[in-house]
């Protein structure tokens, strides 16, 4: 550092200007920078010394030097901030140049990219926004039923063949020497719904249903959906339309033909199975909604006048339909599985690839699948 | 059931093409199954006539013909047949035919050095048969060049459809042509039987012998032809019995099957001469046996219908006849049986015997009572054209039920169920031509079932009828209104529950697995079920034999199997029922899941930021949180006790509960369940039962109550508890919290430490306390104070000090 000049000399405090800047712009540092600021403007730094002399001039001396000294220290303090942000600029590009992550590595995988839910589930829920739409509700029941409900309430005589059809799993008799049985199909929850519930009815019912019988298209355990109208009015043709409309929406398809044909269940008369317009032309794809095959995918009709009876309805008062299909079958059909049995082995590459992820939500405004 | 064109031709004159009516039998309810037509297949093969046959020059089993097909030069054929020899007509492919039986397409090849342009065809290489004597030999008078099919008489396609349980009259040829011609595809021709004349009384008779025993046999009528000349059916017979896949056997036994097939009228015959003293049908004695036709023995008891004469059971009723009184070539006298059985009884022995036949697959499902006696006729009627000999006059024991009745048919019901407008004149007309008997006047039909039509009971069956040949494609698609429930929430709360805590637990990196509802006795038992009552009389496997207690069983084994397949860190749940009895009200709803391996909620596996820890009971618990969380459990009140069932880890799991109702468990799967279950750890698990999570209560609003935020600066304070290691960190928690309900808005575990520099019996618990002033900013005084209560209520309650 120079001496103190002196404090009369303006040439002297040019100089000192001129060194104290060179000093500001030595400075590598803060610390450095810092200490150039003590020297000028600390306590005893040169500039403070000057600033104190002031004091001592005489009033004219004071009104040329005040300025002058006030003007080396304004100066000097401008070039210390600007050193400073110029410094601390280049510490941040100093640090940042030596901080560096390898952006390509991968990251883990979102939980809710990982999870899924069962096609079954999800075709479900797809079932349930249609329906929903057009005025169902969701009727459930128990998996293990009692003859009456599974048979006798829906028609099936004893001993009938379609009964036998059935491949019924039981359960050992109890106290009373009855049988259970594990449901054969949804329908007893239809008895269930019309036992409690007064006409008008609308409800679908989705669930577990079992069959002793095991091969690449049945399994011991699969899933179906029936739905149910009862009200006064309500016939064949509004169910023509609820099955249109059913099929256009699932199948998320502008529209698809559709052949009822006549066949036979014991809670059904008339009774029909529905087979529904498709193209198989490209291997291993189906479409539907285009072509000249059929498909046959679900079996309905009039629920029997003994089924309503049998609940206690009056069948010369209300009338109503039913119908009931695989949402296993109709979940491969859409979705492409190609194996029954796939969907109850819980392998994960199986449910990873053709479960839905947990934020798909099937909605109608969204389109199903979309 | 199967029949061929030709056959339907002799009960209906079509008006329209073979295609439609094929189309049309699916359209009415008789569902095509399937349409084999085999000229179309054997079109390639001809009659060839064998002109010469010589020895081949290089080998001493084959021969070279030379075979005419009736144009061009006679063709060089090297041929293997032992019978191939001049003069023989047989069957003849040209080079480019593909041979069914081995799919491969016929060159012109040499064999041995001898050039063969074609080949003489066995019936195994058609397809025909297994039979491999050789190349077939044909009527001398086969018409060279003419289509083999044509021939032998397979130019006639084969129509298999399926008949439901409740069409039996469509069993037979003749009610397959009623349906057609009532809806208008040809004219149905069906002329009467004519009676048989008997010329001398019955050398036996039949008594029905049931006692108190409920009968199960209303009538059965026989007749005894003598004099017959048994053997082989004629051709036209052969064929169609071949056509639809029976074997023929010979006449009298050929006739029986075809009135079968031809009326859905099964009958049976029976050899005179074998026959001891006079037929009785009666139950069945315990312990009786019966060779039957099928050369099996079954045994007998006194549930099953039989035909005896003095040696024993001949016959089991409408099922199968025995082999001891069959009738063969060498029958002379014959016992025509036509009878009628109860419907479920034959459906039953049937069952319990295991047998299938024709006969019983027909009288189980129905057939016609009224054409007992009738069938018997036609029956006699074809033994004598094909047989000879001299019927006796009949014999009838009990009675053929009138099975007449009369139904009440509103026009109007056709509209009311289906939409569909039908005329009266085409209603009745479908009615007529299906044989009911239309009597009455619009509005209201008197309507009389015929007696083949036993499955007809109502109006709604007569609606069926109307519209099933009128078309069900008349019936207008008709719009249903939405109706009042259309905007309403349609879910249950256990709908909605099951919904939410799937997508949560999915949202948590968990994948849904479908599992069976049954499981292995000891699975079942492991996991707190495994009762008799829910164990199935007919699994169909000893590891799916009782209804699942709960879903771990079912995800733990699927574990082991991704596990086996190399992906053992895996997350799975389901959504599903339990059964805790066989009742309508024992079956719960539970959501439950199990990760194994390092699969926790962060991610699986190892990861160049840090490999994933094995799982523990803390993922499981935050799985179980989070789903009863996202099921609008008030998961704030849930205490956590030690009390897990058995089948987890004594120490290492949990019960979360409402005061007595224990909503879910979770924690480390026993030890000694995984390897039970032949699964290895570490597995951990947790089981919620969405049935046992409150009712939510009913909100008059959807306004969320009011955010109450303070101005005043929260304050943070931290606490390191000493407290004897069982103490649970919950009960430390709640101390503080309590000690000023309202100041204390917040209080958390930071820290947990066992260990060196510590008593061994003691561990330090660290505690962040947050204090939220809500009337003024607290002094370093106010702090203290309660500070000083926190440590004091904690101490009281827990034996804790603070840690030095």
């Amino acid at each position: 550092m120079s001496a103190t000049p002196s404090a009369t000399d303006p040439s002297a405090l040019e100089d000192l200007q001129e060194s104290l800047s060179s000093a500001i712009l030595r400075a590598q540092d803060e610390a450095g920078l810092e200490e150039v600021r003590i020297a000028a403007l600390g306590k005893k730094g040169s500039v403070s010394e000057l600033l104190k002399s002031l004091g001592g001039m005489s009033p004219d001396e004071r009104k040329v030097m005040g300025p002058a000294i006030n003007g080396l220290r304004d100066a000097v303090q401008g070039l210390l901030s600007h050193r400073r942000a110029a410094l601390k600029s280049a510490a941040l590009e100093a640090r940042l140049a030596t901080e560096r992550v390898d952006v390509t590595l991968p990251v883990r995988d979102a939980a809710a990219e990982t999870g899924r839910v069962h096609p079954i589930a999800q075709v479900t829920e797809e079932l349930v926004a249609i329906f929903a739409d057009m005025g169902f509700s969701v009727a459930e029941g128990p998996d293990i039923e009692d003859d009456f409900h599974n048979f006798t309430a829906l028609n099936f005589p004893a001993g009938h063949p379609a009964r036998e059809m059935h491949d019924t799993f039981f359960l050992p008799p109890g106290a009373d020497g009855e049988r259970k049985v594990l449901r054969t199909h949804t329908s007893p929850v239809q008895v269930r719904t019309m036992q409690a519930k007064k006409p008008p009815i609308r409800v679908i019912c989705p669930g577990r249903t079992y069959r002793c019988d095991s091969d690449q298209t049945h399994t011991p355990m699969f899933h179906q959906v029936e739905g149910l109208v009862i009200d006064k009015g309500a016939h064949l043709g509004h169910l023509k339309w609820v099955l249109e409309e059913f099929c256009k929406s699932f199948f998320e398809v502008e529209g698809v033909k559709m052949r009822f044909r006549p066949s036979f269940f014991p809670f059904t008369e008339p009774s029909m199975e529905v087979d529904i317009q498709c193209d198989r032309s490209r291997p291993g794809e189906i479409r539907f909604g285009e072509g000249s095959d059929w498909l046959e995918i679900l079996g309905c009709g009039m629920v029997h006048p003994n089924v309503l009876r049998n609940c206690g309805i009056d069948p010369d008062e209300y009338q109503g339909f039913a119908w009931g299909m695989g949402i296993d079958r109709i979940a491969m059909l859409k979705y492409g599985m190609s194996d029954l049995r796939a969907f109850f082995e819980a392998d994960v590459r199986w449910l990873s690839h053709y479960g839905f992820r947990p934020l798909d939500f099937p909605t109608l405004a969204g389109g199903l699948s979309a | 059931m199967k029949f061929t064109y030709s056959w339907l031709k002799d009960h209906l004159e079509p008006t329209a093409s073979f295609d439609q009516i094929v189309e049309r039998l699916s359209l009415i309810g008789l569902e095509v199954e399937g349409v084999e037509d085999k000229a179309k297949q054997l079109a390639p093969f001809v009659v060839g006539e064998v002109l010469t046959a010589e020895k081949h020059p290089n080998a001493d089993k084959l021969r070279v013909c030379t075979v005419s097909i009736g144009k061009g030069d006679p063709i060089q054929v090297v041929c293997g047949a032992p019978n191939a020899r001049a003069g023989l007509k047989t069957v003849f492919a040209a080079p480019g035919t593909v041979i069914p039986a081995t799919g491969t397409e016929l060159k012109i090849g040499k064999i041995r050095d001898v050039e063969s342009r074609g080949m003489l065809c066995s019936a195994r290489e058609m397809g025909l048969s297994e039979e491999h004597d050789g190349i077939l030999e044909l009527p001398e008078d086969a018409p060279v060049g003419a289509p083999f099919a044509q021939v032998i008489g397979l130019d006639d396609p084969v129509i298999e459809i399926a008949v439901t349980p409740n069409r039996a009259d469509c069993l037979g040829v003749s009610g397959v042509a009623r349906d057609l011609a009532a809806a208008g595809l040809g004219e149905l021709m069906a002329p009467r039987v004519k009676p048989v004349e008997g010329t001398f009384p019955a050398p036996l008779k039949v008594t029905l012998e049931f006692g108190e025993t409920s009968p199960l046999c209303p009538a059965f009528a026989l007749r005894v032809v003598k004099g017959v000349k048994n053997g082989p059916s004629p051709q036209w017979l052969q064929d169609r019995l071949r056509a639809i896949g029976l074997r023929p056997i010979n006449a009298l036994v050929d006739v029986t099957n075809f009135m079968t097939f031809d009326r859905n009228r099964p009958l049976h015959v029976f050899d005179l001469k074998k026959v001891t003293g006079n037929l009785v049908v009666r139950r069945a004695k315990g312990g009786e046996t019966l060779l039957a036709l099928d050369g099996k023995t079954y045994t007998l008891d006194e549930s099953m219908c039989v035909i005896a004469d003095d040696k024993g059971v001949e016959s089991l009723a409408g099922i199968m006849g025995g082999e001891d009184s069959g009738c063969d070539e060498s029958t002379t006298d014959v016992v025509v049986e036509s009878a009628l059985w109860d419907a479920i009884n034959i459906a039953q022995t049937g069952r319990k015997l295991g047998i299938n036949s024709d006969a019983r697959f027909r009288f189980e499902r129905g057939v016609d009572p009224a054409f007992t006696v009738p069938g018997l006729d036609l029956a006699t009627h074809l033994v004598l054209e094909l047989c000879g000999g001299e019927p006796s006059e009949m014999v009838l024991a009990g009675t053929v039920p009138d099975t007449a009745r009369t139904i009440a048919f509103p026009l109007t019901e056709v509209k009311r169920l289906t939409g569909l407008e039908a005329s009266e004149d085409e209603i009745r007309g479908v009615l007529d031509r299906l044989g009911f008997a239309v009597s009455g006047a619009a509005p209201v039909l008197e309507v009389v079932p015929p007696s083949w039509r036993g499955d007809i009971e109502g109006k709604a069956d007569l609606v069926e009828e109307v519209v099933r040949i009128l078309g069900l494609e008349r019936v207008p698609s008709t719009e249903l209104p939405r109706g009042a429930d259309a905007r309403k929430a349609v879910l249950t709360t256990l709908q909605l529950r099951s919904r939410k805590a799937r997508r949560s637990l999915a949202a948590r990196g968990m994948v849904e697995a479908v599992t069976w509802s049954f499981v292995s006795k000891e699975a079942a038992r492991l996991f707190g079920g495994g009762a008799d009552a829910l164990a199935l009389s007919n699994p169909i496997a000893s590891d799916l034999s009782d209804m699942r207690p709960s879903l771990l069983p079912g995800l733990i084994k699927a574990a082991g199997a991704n596990a086996a397949r190399g992906a053992g860190d895996v997350a799975l749940f389901e959504v599903g029922q339990v059964f805790l009895g066989d009742g309508p009200g024992d079956q719960r709803q539970a959501a439950s899941g199990i990760r194994r391996g390092t699969a926790k909620p962060s991610g699986g596996g190892r990861h160049w930021a840090g490999n994933a820890a094995a799982v523990d009971a803390f993922d499981a618990k935050a799985d179980a949180l989070a789903a009863l969380a996202a099921c609008g459990a008030p998961v704030a009140n849930l205490q956590v006790t030690t009390d897990a069932p058995g089948w987890y880890h004594p120490g290492r799991s949990g019960t979360l509960r409402l005061g007595s109702n224990a909503v879910a468990h979770f924690g480390e799967i026993h030890p000694a369940v995984l390897e039970a279950l032949d699964v290895t750890g570490p597995l951990v698990a947790f089981e919620i039962v969405l049935d046992k999570i409150p009712e939510p209560k009913a909100k008059a609003t959807r306004v969320k109550p009011n955010l109450d935020l303070s101005p005043f600066q929260a304050v943070k304070r931290d606490f390191a508890f000493l407290v004897g290691r069982d103490v649970a960190a919950a009960d430390i928690l709640k101390a503080a919290q309590g000690a000023d309900k309202k100041l204390v808005t917040g209080v958390g575990v930071f820290d947990l430490y066992e260990g060196k520099g510590i008593d061994p019996d003691k561990k330090s618990v660290a505690v962040e306390v947050t204090l939220q002033p809500r009337e003024r900013t607290l002094t370093d005084k106010e702090i203290e104070e309660v500070a000083g209560r926190i440590v004091a209520e904690v101490a009281k309650k827990t034996g804790a000090t603070l840690r030095a």
